[in-house]
């Protein structure tokens, strides 16, 4: 007799002496690539996209690997969500090639985690899952604030920024990093993670994953309105440093001097 | 209306990062003219509490419920809501730690709060709105973010602010916070805490190391100036891809962003991700025998020459130093 568990209705599967039902969301964004220099325009108050090749961010692509490794194993469909104009659906592709099962992409601009955690809780909401899991920040807006949003708004735990993950059952092991050290909880499914470099390898898609990412189901569905409660109203570069002061290889002492007396730091 | 501050505690005790959010929160609450109220949760001795009162707080709500003793995530997000609530505080402040980057998007949530998380600097009140400036693109620029909310939570970076003390002593309460069993669904099965090691993301000193140090057997000397110094280790991408060390150490844009006083980088080129990753760093000292590494062109001191030569020197020269 399968034992159900979460909110999920996705495959039977077998962990274990267990058999229960699981399904996967993820949630991706669209970033810059990590080799972006950044550069503003109007005032600077628009990040300056020209030129600028944007990837799927590098910690959801952990989480996603996490999720289709987990699946692979267990069986079980992996849904990627994204909120975003249609612009970012070349990274959505990417995520379906690496071996989403199927996509949804909520239309509009993501204004803030506010706006982006309301968004993905209305979508779960009405199709329920075992366990949601998305990169533990984005490395443009860098908020790490997603996770915790979900799981707060739909009344789940969450773990924001987490190491590993196993599963035993319905429950998983989760570590987490702390200042000088790690926790390792348990929690039963369903619940939010945020993944961090360790969760798993970056899957590569190879080329059938690229063929059949093509024809995959992409759901593109209006978003909910939402009250904002942030707007970036400006940005900066960080204040150029002065010229390198350049000691010689043999004099280590002069260093040490510099560091205390004039850079005060030691 | 009063500003809160949540007061993590290590193992009973309050880091400098905590400080610094206190004496952080305590000049909101000059700004806005009123007082500042502390929640600590856990086991924290009396003792330790009153320092929160020396740098800033003028009350601490003292949660010391045994279910309550470890860190859950969303029954602490609880505590202090509730907290925030019957103290009337419109503002909560947290340090952008592990467990405040958990937190603070739940608090936000549960006031209906705009949340400013990675501030590193005060917020400015002017003409009614509420500006802050927090990191953005992984260290690579800031973005100034004005909170529409009327209640708003706060994450400020470890080594950002600097810790005031004050001549305050704060009154000391038991706060009793009621939190549904729902909260516990997380469990804590295990602390580890490396005891030797000092923390990376709020160290004052770091020492890096790249790809140029050859191999993990070579890190010795990198750990030997790090004791010497009181500092973190750290390393580049590339080195803990490769296993040399734990992704706990890795800095840079997909790692840890660091915001210390002094980073000292050892072999590491200095790629676009990497020195996002140190943009925040007060000094820069950069160690590489190639002249032309693009780290040396954010680098307040270099030193062009063999690692393996040149930081034996400098541990012999600090050690000279220190005697």
């Amino acid at each position: 007799m399968p034992v159900l568990i979460g909110i999920g209705t996705g495959f039977n599967i077998t962990s274990k002496n267990q058999k229960y039902m699981t399904k996967i969301l993820v949630c991706i964004s669209n970033v810059p690539d990590t080799t972006t220099k950044i550069t503003f325009t109007d005032n600077n108050t628009q990040f300056n996209t020209s030129g600028v090749q944007f990837i799927l961010n590098p910690y959801d692509e952990i989480a996603l690997s996490r999720a289709i490794e987990f699946t692979e194993a267990s069986g079980g469909p992996v849904t990627v969500i994204n909120v975003g104009e249609a612009s970012t659906e070349p990274t959505i592709r990417k995520a379906l090639a690496i071996g989403a099962t199927d996509a949804v992409r909520i239309n509009a601009k993501p204004h803030d985690a506010w706006f982006v955690a309301n968004q993905i809780a209305e979508y779960v909401k009405n199709n329920s899952f075992d366990l949601i899991l998305t990169g533990q920040e984005s490395i443009d807006y860098n908020g790490a604030k997603v996770a915790g949003m979900l799981g707060e708004l739909l009344d789940l735990p969450s773990v924001s920024i987490i190491k590993k993950l196993t599963f035993d059952g319905n429950t998983a092991t989760v570590e987490r990093e702390i200042e000088g050290g790690k926790e390792i909880l348990t929690i039963p499914l369903p619940f939010v993670a945020g993944t961090a470099e360790g969760v798993a390898e970056p899957k590569i898609p190879n080329m059938r994953g690229i063929m059949s990412a093509r024809t995959k189901p992409l759901n593109v569905i209006e978003p909910v309105e939402v009250k904002t409660f942030s707007e970036v109203l400006s940005y900066e570069t960080p204040a150029p440093r002065g010229q390198v002061k350049l000691i010689p290889a043999d004099n280590t002492t002069k260093l040490v001097e510099l560091l205390h007396d004039e850079a005060k730091v030691i | 209306m009063p500003v809160l501050i949540y007061a993590e505690n290590a193992g009973g005790k309050f880091k400098k990062s905590i400080f610094e959010a206190v004496s952080y929160a305590r000049a909101i609450a000059d700004q806005d003219n009123t007082t500042l109220t502390a929640i600590s949760i856990g086991n924290v001795a009396n003792g330790e509490l009153s320092l929160l009162g020396k740098y800033g707080a003028d009350k601490v709500l003292n949660v010391s419920n045994e279910k309550l003793k470890n860190f859950v995530n969303q029954a602490y997000a609880s505590v202090i809501a509730e907290a925030a609530k019957k103290e009337g505080a419109d503002i909560v402040v947290l340090s952008n730690t592990f467990s405040g980057r958990g937190l603070a998007p739940r608090v936000g949530v549960k006031l209906q709060a705009g949340v400013a998380d990675g501030a590193i600097a005060l917020p400015e009140q002017s003409g009614g709105k509420f500006t802050i400036k927090k990191t953005a693109f992984s260290g690579k620029a800031f973005a100034v973010v004005e909170l529409t909310s009327a209640n708003k939570v706060i994450a400020l970076v470890p080594n950002s602010y600097k810790v005031v003390e004050t001549n305050k002593t704060a009154q000391i309460e038991d706060f009793n916070a009621d939190v549904k069993e729902t909260d516990f669904k997380a469990m804590l099965k295990e602390i580890v805490r490396a005891t030797d090691k000092v923390s990376l993301p709020d160290a004052e000193i770091v020492v890096s190391g790249g790809r140029g140090l050859k191999g993990p057997e070579n890190w010795g000397m990198v750990e030997e100036l790090a004791d010497l110094l009181g500092a973190a280790t750290a390393c580049s991408k590339p080195v803990s891809d490769a296993g040399w060390r734990p992704h706990s150490e890795h800095v840079g844009q997909t790692g840890i962003a660091v915001s210390p006083n002094l980073y000292i980088a050892i072999g590491i080129s200095g790629a676009i991700q990497h020195l996002a990753g140190v943009s925040s760093s007060k000094v820069i000292v950069v160690i590489n025998k190639d002249a032309e590494a693009p780290f040396f062109k954010v680098a307040d001191y270099g030193i062009v020459g063999d690692a393996f030569e040149v930081v034996p020197k400098l541990i012999a020269a600090l050690k000279e130093y220190k005697a």
